[in-house]
């Protein structure tokens, strides 16, 4: 946690990350349990088939749990060769 | 002059051996290349099946005893989809077990040769007219002998290729178990085109992977014709097969009736009539050779000549044929089934009506107008046809 | 709170693992409902039969189910079988082409109810094809009516109440059943009702078609599937339902290995610890294949 002119941010590492083809996406919420840094979180938003997609916080591992448990097949999963530092508002989790 | 090298094969194959029609019927599709069979067994088809199983595995083939007819069927369907050329079998009630695979394998347009070594004529509406569901037909072979039925075997595997559709070969207990002195010759067909529609999983992962299916669909991005679509080009195929029709005819020029009958029992009644006629009988015969496509323009022809009175159908059946007779025959002169249902003891073998004086008596009868005679065997059941006539 | 932007590829240096589809899946797309557990299973053994680099020596036979769709999707030369009839179709393929990987896709109505006899006596001739079983104990297609593998007290739309074992009979446990045939080399039940369990299943199919291509004898992978809707359940709900009904019947784990039947007290403890196990490995950031 840092104090950067008065506002509370916090850095959060993430090894990896994941592309979301959210037009495929039919909004089964398999994903959200699924991720074990719990990054993921269904959108208010809908698609254009009237479906809600998974959306990415920072903090993901690349672990591929999505992936594994996706039936529309929409995700894509990348490490990143060095981490990838997000600095978020708010405090720590 | 060069030297002839001979073909061992073929030395063997020239020389006539005496032999059992199911072996024959086995060796002529091994020689048509036939390299997978799968049967259960049933009398009278079972020695088909046992002379499969000894034959094959000596070329490289494979046979298989399935548990059930469902399995054979579907074990052949699961060969002739890597293009090799396959076949199954049993008699009509087994095949009845099949029919719902032969309406799908039609429609997948897979070259399945079929034997039915039936009990009797029985199975002539399940052959001609499928027990199946949907829109198909099978071309259907019935040879009169063993020496036909080693031919009709090898134009069944050529057909069934050229037409991509299951052929039938329609016998009994009689071709299936009469010994013949016959030797099994390689028949020269025409070349076909290759099967590059079969799988073999060479283009498994190339993007132009190929599928065997009746239902019409086909891979993303390849043009597929639908349940519809499938459903009308088989049916464009229907009067295409139809120029497949093969029969014979004899004395029908002057004949005041003409008998139609098929398989093993047109061979009594071509000879019964040959000796009517001897005796100054205008009797003449048409043997459908092919039962679908039935030769209905042949029989509408002969049934047109001035002479004509009248016509018969003799069949081991209770009266199936006489109908395919009756649409050739349109009305031109009147048509009785002359047959009856007739077996041995056992249900699966001859019966007492496959004796030529008792054929040559039923087809004078008709000739001269007379009431037929009663089948053998019949007599037992008179009171009730008696009840019933009231 | 902050969102990533997910719709392209990172832009900073990143190593990709896993890839959007199989490369033998001609497209993403299918017909299946939402939270449906098939195409969970078709991703892993697809992806197998190319890390196992025999994709250009692989037939697949396909019953009729909504697996179904998958035949045209599937960069596969394919036969359609009827309802039932795939393990027979698959003995004519492979005894023609012994070379090859020939693999069944059926659902539980299609093998367990029309085919059972087809799959058995294909196992019992220890014929060198894998059959895959996507159970989810009810007929999908038809809109989620009992099948020969629905756990007592299962609701489907003809047993209203639950499955009622003294009016509807009792599941049959297939892959069970198969594992006591000596023709059988290889048989396991897989599930995908959470990322660990994807992973094991993906093993699972691997060492049936490492064992198929030793010519073993007849391999077996059965993968209790989610169906939320033939379930009546919300698809966020599918995997625990799975665990609590079929889970809990049809247990999970490599029922025959090496010929060897395991009991289930053997299953039941390997699935805790492995469980443990991937949970712990996912947390450490991704499953080791």
């Amino acid at each position: 946690m840092s104090d950067t002119g008065g506002t509370t941010t916090t850095s959060i590492k993430s090894r990896g990350t994941v592309t979301i083809d959210i037009a495929h996406c039919k909004g089964c919420d398999l994903c959200i349990p699924a991720c074990p840094p719990g990054v993921l979180a269904m959108s208010t938003e809908v698609n254009h088939m009237g479906y809600p997609y998974p959306q990415l916080s920072p903090g993901c591992t690349g672990c591929g749990a999505c992936l594994y448990v996706c039936p529309d097949f929409v995700f894509e999963v990348y490490r990143f060769e060095q981490p990838v530092v997000t600095e978020v508002a708010g405090a720590a989790r | 002059m060069t030297a002839t090298t001979t073909n061992p094969t073929s030395a063997a194959a020239n020389e006539r051996v005496l032999m059992e029609g199911s072996e024959a019927l086995a060796r002529a599709a091994i020689v048509a290349g036939c390299r997978f069979f799968a049967g259960y067994p049933m009398t009278p088809f079972t020695e088909v099946l046992e002379n499969f199983a000894r034959l094959l595995p000596d070329v490289g083939g494979v046979c298989i005893n399935a548990e059930s007819e469902l399995e054979a069927v579907g074990m052949t369907w699961g060969a002739l989809s890597t293009g090799a050329r396959a076949a199954t079998g049993s008699t009509g009630q087994g095949l009845s077990l099949m029919q719902e695979s032969f309406s799908e394998i039609t429609l997948a347009e897979l070259p399945l040769v079929i034997f039915n070594m039936a009990r009797g004529q029985q199975d002539y509406f399940q052959a001609t007219r499928g027990g199946g569901h949907g829109d198909y037909r099978h071309i259907v072979l019935a040879p009169q002998d063993v020496r036909e039925g080693v031919e009709h075997v090898q134009l069944a595997f050529h057909l069934a290729d050229k037409w991509r559709n299951p052929v039938l070969v329609y016998g009994d207990y009689l071709l299936a178990h009469t010994q013949e002195a016959i030797s099994v010759e390689p028949i020269v067909y025409p070349e076909l085109p290759k099967k590059d529609w079969a799988v073999d999983g060479t283009k498994t992962g190339s993007g132009a992977s190929r599928g065997v299916t009746p239902l019409g669909v086909s891979k993303t991005g390849q043009v597929a014709m639908g349940q519809e679509g499938k459903a009308q080009y088989i049916a464009t195929k229907i009067p295409l097969m139809e120029r497949e029709v093969r029969f014979e005819h004899g004395f029908c020029d002057d004949a005041e009736t003409i008998i139609v009958a098929f398989g093993s029992p047109a061979k009594f009644v071509k000879y019964a009539i040959k000796q009517l006629r001897d005796a100054g009988h205008r009797i003449g015969y048409l043997r459908p050779i092919t039962l679908w496509p039935f030769p209905y323009a042949a029989l509408a022809d002969v049934a047109s000549g001035s002479s004509l009175k009248r016509v018969g159908s003799f069949e081991l059946s209770a009266g199936q044929l006489v109908e395919d007779v009756r649409i050739g025959v349109a009305g031109r002169a009147p048509v009785t089934y002359i047959g009856g249902v007739s077996t041995d003891h056992s249900g699966f073998g001859v019966g007492r009506i496959l004796d030529v004086e008792l054929i040559a008596e039923r087809i004078l009868a008709l000739h001269e107008d007379r009431e037929l005679p009663l089948i053998p065997g019949y007599e037992q059941h008179s009171y009730q046809i008696q009840e019933h006539q009231k | 709170m902050t969102i990533i932007d997910t719709s392209k590829a990172p832009t900073v240096p990143a190593r990709k693992v896993e890839s959007l589809k199989p490369d033998l899946l001609l497209t993403q797309e299918h017909h299946m409902c939402p939270g449906c557990g098939e195409p969970l299973a078709v991703r892993q053994f697809l992806e197998c039969i190319e890390e196992l680099d025999v994709a250009n020596r692989t037939i697949a036979v396909a019953g009729i189910g909504c697996y179904t769709s998958f035949a045209g999707t599937m960069d596969v030369d394919l036969v359609q079988a009827l309802h039932g009839r795939a393990p027979s179709v698959a003995t004519g393929v492979k005894r023609m082409l012994p070379d090859s990987l020939v693999f069944t896709l059926q659902g539980d109505g299609d093998m367990v109810n029309e085919g059972l006899q087809e799959v058995l006596h294909t196992a019992a001739r220890g014929e060198k094809v894998t059959c895959i079983l996507l159970n989810n104990g009810v007929f999908g297609e038809t809109g989620g009516h009992m099948t020969a593998t629905t756990v007592v007290g299962q609701r489907t739309k003809n047993t209203l109440d639950g499955r009622d074992a003294e009016y509807h009979g009792y599941p049959i446990l297939i892959g069970d059943l198969v594992a006591q045939l000596q023709g059988a080399s290889y048989v396991a039940r897989g599930s995908v009702h959470n990322a660990g369990s994807v992973a094991r299943t993906r093993k699972m199919f691997k060492r049936a078609f490492e064992s198929q291509l030793r010519g073993e004898g007849f391999t077996f992978v059965e993968v209790l599937t989610m169906c939320p809707t033939g379930w009546f359940v919300p698809t966020a709900d599918g995997p625990s339902y799975m665990q609590e009904t079929l889970g809990e019947v049809h247990i999970m784990g490599e029922l025959k290995v090496d010929g060897r039947v395991r009991t289930t007290e053997e299953l039941h403890a390997e699935n805790v610890a492995k469980q443990r196990e991937l949970d712990d490995q996912l947390a450490r950031g991704g499953i080791e294949k």
